[in-house]
């Protein structure tokens, strides 16, 4: 970063909601349909047809004001946005205004080198979406109007962002939010949350905001990353070399790394927005929001310092375990079973995210569910099995679905605890090992590993490891 | 077969006992048509077979003693209401071979009924005028006289209905667009309570000042079109919620004891002194049948008209921008682009009157305008409302005359688009402050053209309006009269 400027990033997110149907009309939602097929006069646009706002959306829109610390306006006011374009049945989008559903809210991040700050969310509101251009060739463009009329979130935040770092930190958190709250998908690639950043430049000490740019095509973190560090670089150079900032849209060519000024057509619109006279003013209740209110998640942030507080986890564990709302709630049905959560948080973190990444799996199609895993922390802790004879038990869970008890008794995994048993099976290996006796009697007590190693060998890893360590120390040491 | 002054119940109960059949009704209906739209070009589309077979249905239906409020009546739709399989042109030319997959939802609730749909009425094009001369698909005459506009825009419907084409018909009401024609052509029109009719289906001009209503020969077919179509529909937002009476109940409970305000700025200098002797002579008719009348003020009138024309121009800017070539009606396209496209789409398209009012209402509200005109306009609108509701704490209905003058010459003002536009002055307000009222003959000029007065309503209250003009109805002949048109 150039000592000499200060960076100003401000971000407007666009996330799609994942109601069934469409904002203003019962289509579906779903994607990836035949082109056209999930249409109808409305969101067609046809002559006559009426727009009839979908409650869900509403309750999404709440859902998301609330998370992000916004006040919900007791009253807001659909408007038209007016331009023509082919993607846009109407030649209006209906979005919000004036008075928009969420308004004053805000998010704390944090990062590395910045630490933890405030961003302000100026306002939520709500949208549809446009439907989508295919261009056959150089003369010909089809449309798909499937995606038109499905109801998005429009979340702008304040121009508190300092660097390309904290736009990410931010954009973490809220795609966090949305997904957390099941409002939204993720899915960036897909286009269910994008985000337009504002960027900006101005002297240090400078209270007036430098002239942005407004970047647009940023389908993922990494590109929103390079795209506001190339566009920062940019307007340096500009500046540096005499020029001035240009007011514009700018485009990111990932290919090269590079923005683009959108000239032309797209610029100086006056979208001549007024309230849309087809659709009331929409009124949310108290009771209303108190209802979402009550049946909100608990968040990650929550979570993050609940973890660390009720079940002692280093805020490393509690950070993982909190990030997904599915695996948060793996690991609590654990606990619940199992009231060990370091124990717990290590088996989660550990064995089930390692066994499905590597087999590029959600834990939601994890084969070994909450009860099957704490059936095997309760036999370790127990004594039935050693822990290493846990992670072959974990094993067969996994390919069979079987609970750790049928395992252990089809196996004959039970640990051997009888002094006995493992009193005869530790002779064997002093007398197999005459040249490591000795020198562990001579004093090379590091051999102890090896010792136990081969009792364990011995029993096919059943020996309780505890009881073979003490044995053997007691028979070497005669 | 005549049936023009013969009422709806009347046919209704002929039709019960087989006295007449509802494919003959029909088939009379399009004799008629044939033989006068040359002259009077009220149709734009004829739906000849759809009729007679719904007819077929309809004596199906009679002859099992079944049916609703309107089984076997001929009626027609003014062509800005989607009709599923009959073209829909709006009287432009940009719909010129538009056909709707859906039906809107009033001519739903008029099939529902049993009504008979024998075709599409003409109309200024997009709703936009006050003399029906703004359509693509040509003037409409005046039956009285063939030389005068019907009025508009609902002139189709007017004329059609004073013709004795058909025996009901629909219409809408932006400013006027059902009054000021009805009472061009001697008919009765209403214009409902904004939210008692649903929208979903019908064309937008002004989104917020829409309003879909009967025109009829008679006060008591008005009743029984309106409780076929009135009430909630969930597909329209700005549709009410609350119950629909009975509308022929008590038609006949008199203006006894009712208090029935003149807005003094209604009758003012500019009044025609034959419309204001109609109206006059009106209130005596009603002072005789014992309504108290009183003297009330509107005070923010002469806002009224101003006002319009910034809050309609402007929903219709946006409403038009769906005629854009990319979808359905008619594209005009020389390959020079997207742009090109639009520009040569909308240029040939729409007619001088929709693109004067597409400018104005760009205009209105665009950036640096919008607060000194469109919000202006709401504001006014607010206080226009609010002096209806004022009056309404005094009396129960107000009366006033529906247009300044009786039908004018076609031709008269097409070159004087704000003469025209205050044609609808008295007519205006009651869309601005979105309550009901009624267009009622109650004169002949010396000659021979219609004169409306105007009952207008507490919001919600059409029964009272029905009531009044109903006992008015009783105490003249207006009704009988008919335009001489062979």
């Amino acid at each position: 970063m150039n000592s000499r400027y200060e960076v100003v990033i401000g971000l407007e997110v666009h996330v799609q909601l994942t109601t069934r149907s469409k904002i203003f009309c019962g289509c579906s939602t779903a994607f990836g349909q035949l082109p056209n097929s999930q249409t109808c006069p409305v969101c067609l646009g046809l002559p006559g047809a009426l727009p009839v706002l979908n409650r869900q959306v509403v309750e999404y829109a709440i859902k998301a004001g609330l998370a992000t610390n916004s006040q919900i306006a007791p009253r807001s006011i659909f408007a038209r946005k007016n331009y023509f374009y082919p993607d846009l049945p109407k030649g209006y989008q209906i979005s919000q205004f004036e008075l928009p559903i969420c308004e004053h809210g805000w998010l704390d991040i944090e990062t590395r080198d910045l630490g933890r700050k405030r961003v302000g969310i100026t306002r939520i509101h709500m949208e549809e979406d446009a439907g989508k251009l295919l261009h056959n060739d150089s003369y010909s463009s089809a449309v798909d109007l499937n995606r038109a009329c499905t109801p998005l979130l429009e979340v702008v935040s304040e121009p508190d962002m300092r660097s390309a770092d904290e736009a990410i930190a931010y954009l973490k958190q809220l795609h966090q939010i949305v997904v957390y709250l099941g409002v939204c998908d993720g899915n960036m690639e897909e286009g269910s949350f994008r985000c337009d950043a504002n960027v900006s430049i101005r002297p240090w000490g400078q209270e007036t905001l430098g002239t942005r740019a407004e970047l647009k095509n940023l389908n993922s973190f990494r590109f929103i990353k390079q795209a506001i560090e190339y566009e920062v670089e940019r307007q340096i150079d500009v500046i540096e070399d005499g020029g001035e900032v240009v007011q514009e849209t700018r485009l990111y060519d990932a290919d090269n790394g590079i923005t683009r000024s959108m000239r032309g057509k797209e610029e100086a619109h006056d979208y001549r927005y007024f309230p849309d006279p087809d659709l009331l003013p929409l009124q949310v209740s108290d009771t209303w929001i108190d209802e979402v209110r009550s049946r909100l998640p608990e968040l990650p942030a929550a979570k993050l310092q609940r973890y660390q507080e009720e079940f002692g986890l280093p805020e490393y564990d509690a950070g993982v375990l909190s990030a997904d709302r599915a695996v948060a709630e793996y690991f609590e049905a654990v606990v619940s079973l199992f009231e060990q959560p370091k124990t717990c948080s290590n088996w989660v973190m550990g064995e089930i995210l390692g066994a499905l990444k590597e087999k590029n799996l959600t834990i939601d199609q994890c084969p070994v569910t909450p009860e099957l895993l704490a059936g095997i922390l309760k036999r370790i802790d127990d004594n039935t099995i050693s822990g290493k004879i846990a992670k072959t038990v974990f094993e067969e869970i996994w390919i069979t679905g079987k609970n750790a008890d049928q395992i252990i008794d089809e196996k004959g995994l039970k640990q051997v605890t009888d002094s006995g048993a493992i009193e005869s099976i530790v002779a064997d290996v002093i007398a197999a090992n005459p040249d490591q006796v000795a020198e562990y009697r001579g004093g090379k007590e590091k051999l102890m590993g090896f010792f136990v190693g081969q009792v364990m060998q011995a029993s096919k890893g059943k020996a309780n490891p505890g009881m073979a360590n003490q044995l053997l120390k007691k028979k070497l040491s005669e | 077969m005549s049936f023009s002054n013969i009422s709806i119940s009347q046919l209704r109960r002929q039709l019960l006992k087989g006295e007449i059949t509802a494919i003959a009704l029909t088939r009379s209906c399009l004799e008629r048509i044939k033989a006068t739209d040359a002259q009077l070009n009220a149709f734009i589309t004829l739906c000849e077979e759809q009729a007679m077979t719904a007819a077929a249905v309809a004596d199906q239906q009679l002859a099992n003693g079944q049916g609703g409020l309107l089984t076997g009546i001929p009626v027609a739709v003014k062509d800005i209401f989607n009709t599923r399989d009959v073209r829909t042109t709006c009287g432009s030319k940009i719909l010129a071979n538009y056909v709707s997959p859906y039906d809107a939802t009033a001519v739903t609730r008029l099939q529902d009924e049993g009504a008979i749909l024998v075709g599409k009425l003409n109309m200024d094009e997009f709703a936009m005028g006050s003399s029906n001369e703004n359509s693509a698909a040509g003037a409409v005459h005046n039956p009285w006289d063939l030389s005068r506009v019907p009025g508009g825009s609902s002139g189709g419907s007017a004329a059609a209905v004073a013709a004795g084409q058909v025996v009901a018909a629909l219409g809408t009401d932006t400013g006027g667009s059902i009054r000021q024609p009805a009472s061009h052509c001697g008919v009765v029109g209403l214009k409902p309570t904004y939210g008692r009719v649903s929208r979903y289906g019908v064309i937008a001009y002004a989104s917020s000042l829409d309003q879909v209503g009967p025109v009829t020969r008679s006060v008591e077919d008005c009743a029984l079109m309106l409780s076929a179509i009135a009430g909630y529909d969930p597909a329209d937002s700005t549709s009410v919620d609350c119950p629909v009476p009975d509308y022929m109940d008590n038609l006949n409970a008199g203006v006894g004891g009712k208090k029935i305000g003149l807005p003094k700025e209604y009758f003012v200098a500019g009044l025609d002194p034959e419309v204001k002797l109609a109206v006059e002579a009106t209130v005596e008719t009603y002072r005789r049948m014992g309504a108290e009348i009183v003297e009330v003020s509107l005070p923010h009138t002469d806002y009224a008209v101003a006002s319009y024309y910034l809050i309609a121009t402007a929903e219709a800017s946006s409403n038009l921008a769906r005629y854009d070539g990319v979808r359905f009606g008619v594209r005009e396209d020389d390959g020079s682009g997207l742009i090109g496209m639009y520009q040569q789409t909308r240029s040939k398209g729409f007619g001088d009157e929709v693109k004067r009012r597409i400018m104005l209402g760009t205009y209105a509200l665009s950036s640096g305008y919008y607060d000194a005109y469109y919000l202006k306009a709401q504001k006014v609108r607010t206080l226009i409302r609010q002096d209806f509701l004022n009056a309404f704490d005094r009396v129960d209905l107000l009366l006033t005359p529906v247009a300044p003058t009786p039908a004018f010459k076609i031709g008269a003002l097409m070159n004087d688009p704000l003469h025209m536009y205050l044609s609808d002055i008295f007519t205006i307000p009651v869309n601005l402050a979105g309550t009901c009222a009624m267009s009622l003959p109650c004169g002949l000029s010396r000659e021979g053209l219609p004169i409306g007065v105007q009952l207008i309503g507490r919001p919600f209250a059409e029964a009272d309006i029905l009531q009044a003009a109903y006992a008015y109805e009783q105490a003249s002949d207006w009704k009988e009269r008919t335009p001489p048109l062979r």
